[in-house]
Formats: C-alpha cells, sequence, structure tokens
C-alpha cells in the first residue's frame, strides 16, 4: 500500500474514533500517530486490512494519551459530553472533516494547515516543509487551530466554498520542496468530489486538472517563467485536458454557474487552441464577464481587460485598463504588455521595468526585467 | 500567508526616540531587553508565526572577485556612516497589517530607564513563487 493511499484513509479514521466519542483534537493526534506507525511498520508486515488496523491502532493511542493526560478527568466528562454518535456514515464523516478544517473561525493559514494534516493525513513536518517554515512553528499552528474549532460540533452543517477556498490556496501554492502541494490539492477535491455532488466542486476539479495539465511547459528548464502564449503545447498533458474539459462538461450542464466552472471554462478555451494564434479569445472575454458578475472582483477586470486586448485589438485593452485602479497589481504590466503589442516599445520598457520593481513574485519579477532588457535591447539596436 | 523580514539597524535607520546607545544602559536594562526579544521569539513560536531570527556582528566585510586564480578582493570595514544590519527577525504572517503590528511590537522593546526605545526597524516582503492559476 502506498502512502498516498493510506493518508487517504485520515479522514474516515478520524471520524470512526469521534463517533466512539473522542474528541476531534485527541482523535486526529492519536490518527497521525497511527499514521506514522504504519509508515515504519506495513512495509514490513503489510496488514490485512489497513483500515481496520488504523483504527484499531489509533485507538489505543487515544486511550493511552486520555490515561497519560493528567486532565483525565475533564477529557472524560468531555467525552460524556459529547452528542450521541448520530447515524453518520463514513461519507458523512469524512466531508464533516472538510467542513471543520476549513471553519470559517479559522485563518486560512491555520485552515490549510489543518487541512493538510487532519484530511490530506501529512506530517507537521512534511507540511513545515512545503511552506518553508521550522515544524514547531507548523505544529503551533496546527495546535491553536484545533482549539479554534474545539467548540464545533462535528455535526454542524458546513460550508462548501469556504472548503473549496482552502483547495484552491493549496493548489495554488504549486510545488515547493519534496511534497507537491497542487498534486496533494488535486486529490483532496477529488475525493472531496466523491463526498459531496456539487457543481462547483467539480469545477474547481476541472480548473485544478487544466492548469495541473500545463505544468511541465510552464517553466523553462532554467526555472524561468514560460508565459501561455509562448508555452510549447507538445509539452500539455492531453489526458488531464481530456479529463479536465469531461468534468467541465458535466458541471456545466447543471446550470448552476459559479466561480471556478468559469475560471475551468476559460483554462479550457485556452487549453483547446492548438496554437496561439488560435485561442477563441471572444468567448474568453465572454466567460470573464460572467466572471465580473459573479465576483465583481477587479483582479478580474484585469484579466478581462488582457483578454479584450487579444479580441478587440490592443487599444480596446487600453481602454479597458484605464478604467481600473493603476494600483492593482499587475496593472502595470498589463499596460507594458499592452503598449508594446500596441507598438509603442519605448513606453513598454518603461512599464515593464517599473512593473518588474513591484512585482512580489520571484519568477514574474525576472520575467518583467526580461521583457524590459528585451525591449531595451531592441531600443538601442 | 506571507513571509516578513524585520530589519534592525545598527547604523542607517531614523534616530529612535529612546536614543541612548546600549553601553549607557544599567544591566537590569540590557536582561530586561534580552528578555523581551527572547519572549517575542517565543510568543511568535506560540502562536505559528515565527520563522527565523538572528543577530549579526557589526564587523563585516565586503568582498568581490577579482579574476580567475585570482584571490577575493576584500574591503571594509566600513565608514561609521554605512548603513549597518544587526539582526533579523523572519515572520510568516495573515496579512501585512499583521506584520506591522508585530513590528510595532517589537520595536517597544525596553532600552535606558526601561522605557521603550521606539526603535525603528526595515519591514520587507519576501518575494513568493508565483501563484499556479493567473490567467
Amino acid at each position: 500500500m502506498d502512502e498516498r493511499r493510506l493518508r487517504a484513509l485520515t479522514p474516515s479514521v478520524i471520524g470512526i474514533l469521534v463517533r466512539r466519542g473522542a474528541d476531534f483534537a485527541a482523535a486526529e493526534d492519536a490518527v497521525q500517530d497511527a499514521l506514522v506507525e504504519a509508515m515504519r511498520l506495513w512495509p514490513v508486515e503489510p496488514p490485512r486490512d489497513p483500515k481496520a488496523w488504523l483504527v484499531t491502532v489509533a485507538w489505543r493511542k487515544f486511550l493511552d494519551a486520555a490515561r497519560a493526560d493528567s486532565s483525565r478527568r475533564r477529557r472524560e466528562e468531555l467525552v460524556e459530553e459529547q452528542p450521541a454518535p448520530g447515524p453518520g456514515s463514513p461519507v458523512d464523516d469524512s466531508l464533516q472533516l472538510y467542513f471543520l478544517c476549513a471553519h470559517p473561525s479559522l485563518t486560512s493559514a491555520s485552515a490549510v494547515a489543518l487541512t493538510l494534516r487532519a484530511v490530506g493525513g501529512l506530517t507537521t513536518r512534511q507540511i513545515a516543509q512545503a511552506y518553508l517554515v521550522p515544524e514547531a512553528t507548523m505544529a503551533q499552528r496546527i495546535s491553536r487551530a484545533k482549539k479554534t474549532v474545539s467548540d464545533v460540533r462535528f455535526d454542524q452543517p458546513g460550508d462548501v466554498a469556504t472548503v473549496l477556498r482552502v483547495l484552491y490556496l493549496v493548489f495554488n501554492e504549486g510545488y515547493s520542496g519534496d511534497l507537491d502541494l497542487a498534486a496533494e490539492a488535486i486529490r483532496l477535491t477529488r475525493q472531496l468530489a466523491s463526498l459531496i455532488d456539487h457543481e462547483e466542486v467539480t469545477g474547481l476539479l476541472a480548473l485544478m486538472l487544466l492548469h495541473h495539465a500545463r505544468r511541465s511547459a510552464r517553466t523553462s528548464p532554467d526555472g524561468s517563467l514560460v508565459p501561455l502564449a509562448h508555452q510549447d503545447r507538445g509539452l500539455w498533458d492531453t489526458g488531464l485536458i481530456a479529463e479536465g474539459v469531461e468534468i467541465l462538461q458535466t458541471s456545466l450542464a447543471r446550470d448552476r454557474l459559479g466561480e471556478f466552472q468559469v475560471q475551468a471554462a476559460i483554462a479550457a478555451l485556452h487549453a483547446d487552441a492548438r496554437t496561439a494564434e488560435e485561442t477563441d479569445w471572444v468567448q474568453i472575454v465572454e466567460w470573464y464577464d460572467e466572471l465580473v458578475r459573479l465576483t465583481d472582483s477587479p483582479v478580474v477586470r484585469l484579466n478581462r481587460a488582457v483578454a479584450v486586448g487579444e479580441a478587440d485589438g490592443p487599444r480596446a485593452g487600453l481602454a479597458a485598463v484605464a478604467q481600473l485602479d493603476p494600483t492593482l497589481p499587475r496593472h502595470t504590466a498589463v499596460s507594458a504588455y499592452l503598449h508594446e503589442r500596441d507598438g509603442d516599445v519605448a513606453t513598454a520598457a518603461r512599464l515593464y521595468a517599473e512593473a518588474a520593481r513591484q512585482a512580489s513574485h520571484l519568477q514574474e519579477r525576472d520575467h518583467l526585467t526580461r521583457q524590459a532588457a528585451r525591449l531595451n535591447t531592441g531600443l538601442r539596436g | 500567508m506571507a513571509k516578513y523580514l524585520l530589519l534592525k539597524h545598527y547604523r542607517g535607520a531614523p534616530t529612535p526616540v529612546n536614543d541612548v546607545p546600549m553601553d549607557r544602559w544599567t544591566e537590569e536594562e540590557i536582561t530586561a531587553h534580552m528578555q523581551y526579544m527572547h519572549d517575542f521569539a517565543a510568543r511568535l513560536e506560540g502562536t505559528g508565526e515565527f520563522v527565523d531570527g538572528q543577530a549579526l556582528a557589526p564587523e563585516g566585510t565586503f568582498v568581490r572577485y577579482d579574476g580567475e586564480g585570482r584571490p577575493p578582493v576584500t574591503d571594509g570595514p566600513f565608514a561609521e556612516t554605512k548603513d549597518l544590519i544587526a539582526g533579523w527577525m523572519v515572520i510568516d504572517v495573515d496579512s501585512h497589517d499583521r506584520a506591522v503590528e508585530l513590528a510595532g511590537e517589537l520595536s517597544a522593546a525596553p532600552g535606558a530607564g526601561g522605557k521603550p526605545i521606539h526603535e525603528w526597524l526595515e519591514l520587507r516582503p519576501f518575494l513568493t513563487a508565483a501563484p499556479t492559476v493567473t490567467e
């Protein structure tokens, strides 16, 4: 049994412990301990029934901890206060865990950390390494998060939107260190889609798959960013694209549009073009109109302006940009791009350099600096 | 979450309100100052916001490559007017507001007379990896 399949059992095992009367925080600790033991023992001695093994070991760990706890009495009282195990099912348990770990009372960083541990079955060390903080810091973040949600009843209905935001954050963090957060986000979203029938869950899954499909084309061997228009489309993963498009079509057929479905639709239109020139920008602008309607986000309006620049020419794009707040992130970068396409190379070069100074992402800054350098070289020659 | 660098300067920052050099403090005042810094870091470990903290010696050297087969050229120490970093703390926080709040607290570390130094700290955001979904 590989580590991924082992970790996939995490939420349902926590759910079983909670329904037996353990509080969430203690159940989560016990399951984490059991997972660590499983990773050590199973390669030598694989169990016949992995889930039953985990439940047994985690329950024993929970009892050991409860006995060792000096505030044992208090814990026993808490256990008694827990509502009697309802007619829950493993599906409900796992779904409730998603809701609990993304509870609105948590900051996004805490929700991300707790989700990766309690739903994803990752160790604190793995999460700490992925987010480049010390293990002790991450342990505290998780323990505080557990404290924050300790009063939330396990059977309380949750909000899918908050869960999706957390998963989207994990996906967008991408790839740092040994842990592939994007792949982990896809796994957790896929699992969520199997627990709940919701068009935005599948919308987000489609969005992730369509972006993940382009991963190997997104960076050049030296690590620099390759913009969509210049990517080698032969490197795109056609299997992931096909899966993403199919999931998206099923979601859209339900006629309940949401922002993730719209973003996925835009990603699908890019994926559909065999060359950058074949991109259906007119349709992309229409989807951006939908996205503006749904989110009213200035960042979306800026992205829409880029699409307008492609569909109706750089002047139309610049006119759309002119209506937006110049302090928006990437505003200067977008203006630079549109000025270059409009033939005003000197302005574009100046704006690219300015955008590079404002950039908050390393690869983006390098990319913008290169654009300025490229144009300035041309201007000198 | 976003990482920020809190930079403490030996020289180069604007003059603090309670501007008495450390060697004119009492020993108790120095101990209180160190304790404050230590407690601050410990508290951030507790909130899950601490990443790293280090102090630097004031003596530094500039080094540069001087061509194939030649030893590097060194220069320094530097004139009193040069900016000089005393140490740093790296924090990982939810917002820029939170980073400013924490820098403000660190700047309140006690100095002479047990009163806050009101020291100017430089707050610099880390450049991060680009997000996956951008269009």
